[in-house]
């Protein structure tokens, strides 16, 4: 092999390069992930429709199937896994317990660098916190 | 001899795969299970709405406050330029509603006044025949001619194709309206409003029929006159638009167009 030696640095810095944001304290210097707060309503309710995790994850698949539910199909309310049923509805529905939309959804959506386009229509919660 | 070509693709191809996030990956491509999670609730009783407008009962001010009504629950905005105006329901000479029908010897009752106008939720909507993405469309279950303004792109072909003019385009932001004219907007913060560049219309209140409410106007009018706007299921034989019909003569918005208007008008 010609010029081993520099293939081999260059392989190394560049596996560091590419792992270093797996490193065990990457946290300590990665822009820390904001924490969505919770309201005292939010708080009180304990529950959202649907577990904590899975709204975390899906709760993007889960507003847009509800969009679709009310707006093609017509269907106005929401049966969650526990059986308990709810209006659909993001701007009443969500809003009612998470009327605090910077800390809820913008500083999240920020810093994943998501620009969702729910409010050009639906209209915001007025915030009191 | 070293690897193979199609087994070097093989492997190229699962560490793609591995590499754009491996569980996620294959979570992203399986079947969702949400899909299931919806439960049906039915959404009204009627089959074909329909609504009877009775012009011997309606008069100006009766007609502002139908439209009053109407626009405060859907946000709609008061815009001063005619030609960017928004309308969901409006006035119209009868000259402008039933042109087929004028002649120089109209009489002069209805010469000259005005008429109620909404979407006429036809049976055989033109609108929804040229919608692109199928942001407009027929719901089959009660008629009703919607609007999904998450899928409009703006392109107005269903401006072109209706012919009782009854859809606006949002030419600007409705939220950054002459603020002198809309003091208190948005009128109704349970409802939505629109963005720049969708066409908007009458949605026969389809989001108050889900709770077993009458359309805004409906009420309005009957508010202050009873049997003004009548509503309900043109399907179902006992129904109260049905027994108008009967009892009435009643015209509808240039038949000859054969798009089947549900709004019928006594004069």
């Amino acid at each position: 092999m010609y010029d081993g030696w520099k293939i081999l640095v260059g392989l190394i810095i560049g596996v560091i390069l590419l792992a270093y944001p797996f490193w065990p304290d990457a946290e300590k210097w990665a822009a820390k992930t904001p924490e969505p707060e919770l309201t005292a309503k939010a708080q009180e309710a304990k529950v959202c429709v649907e577990p904590k995790s899975y709204i975390r994850t899906q709760h993007m698949k889960l507003l847009d199937q509800w969009r679709d539910s009310v707006v093609r199909d017509g269907i106005r309310q929401y049966e969650n896994s526990t059986g308990k049923v709810y209006d659909i509805s993001l701007q009443n529905t969500c809003i009612e317990c998470h009327s605090n939309k910077t800390k809820f959804c913008d500083q999240c959506h920020t810093y994943a660098g998501v620009d969702p386009f729910c409010w050009d229509c639906h209209i915001e919660p007025e915030e009191n916190m | 001899m070293g690897i193979k070509r199609r087994d070097f693709l093989k492997l190229a191809g699962l560490s793609t795969l591995i590499g754009l996030g491996g569980k996620t990956a294959f979570q992203l491509f399986a079947p969702g299970e949400l899909e299931a999670s919806i439960k049906e609730v039915p959404l009204t009783a009627g089959t074909k709405w329909g609504m009877v407008v009775d012009m011997t009962k309606m008069d100006e001010h009766l007609m502002d406050k139908c439209i009053e009504a109407c626009h405060r629950t859907h946000n709609v905005p008061k815009i001063e330029n005619p030609k960017h105006e928004i309308k969901w329901i409006w006035k119209e000479a009868y000259e402008h509603t039933f042109p087929g029908q004028h002649h120089d010897y109209v009489t002069e009752k209805y010469e000259n006044r005005n008429f109620l106008l909404l979407c006429n939720h036809c049976t055989n909507p033109p609108c929804c025949r040229v919608c692109p993405t199928k942001a407009t469309w027929k719901r089959e279950q009660d008629g009703i001619v919607m609007m999904d303004q998450h899928r409009c792109i703006g392109c107005r072909f269903c401006m072109a194709a209706c012919p009782y003019g009854v859809r606006s385009f949002n030419w600007g932001d409705p939220r950054t309206m002459d603020e002198a004219l809309n003091p208190d907007f948005p009128t109704n913060r349970e409802y939505p409003t629109r963005a720049v560049g969708v066409v908007e219309k009458c949605n026969f209140c389809a989001e108050r029929l889900a709770k077993g409410q009458y359309p805004a106007c409906v009420e309005a009018a009957n508010e202050i006159r009873k049997g003004a706007l009548t509503f309900g299921d043109l399907d179902a034989p006992d129904s109260e638009v049905r027994k108008l019909l009967h009892e009435h003569y009643t015209i509808i918005r240039k038949p000859e167009l054969g798009t089947g208007p549900n709004i019928f008008y006594i004069v």
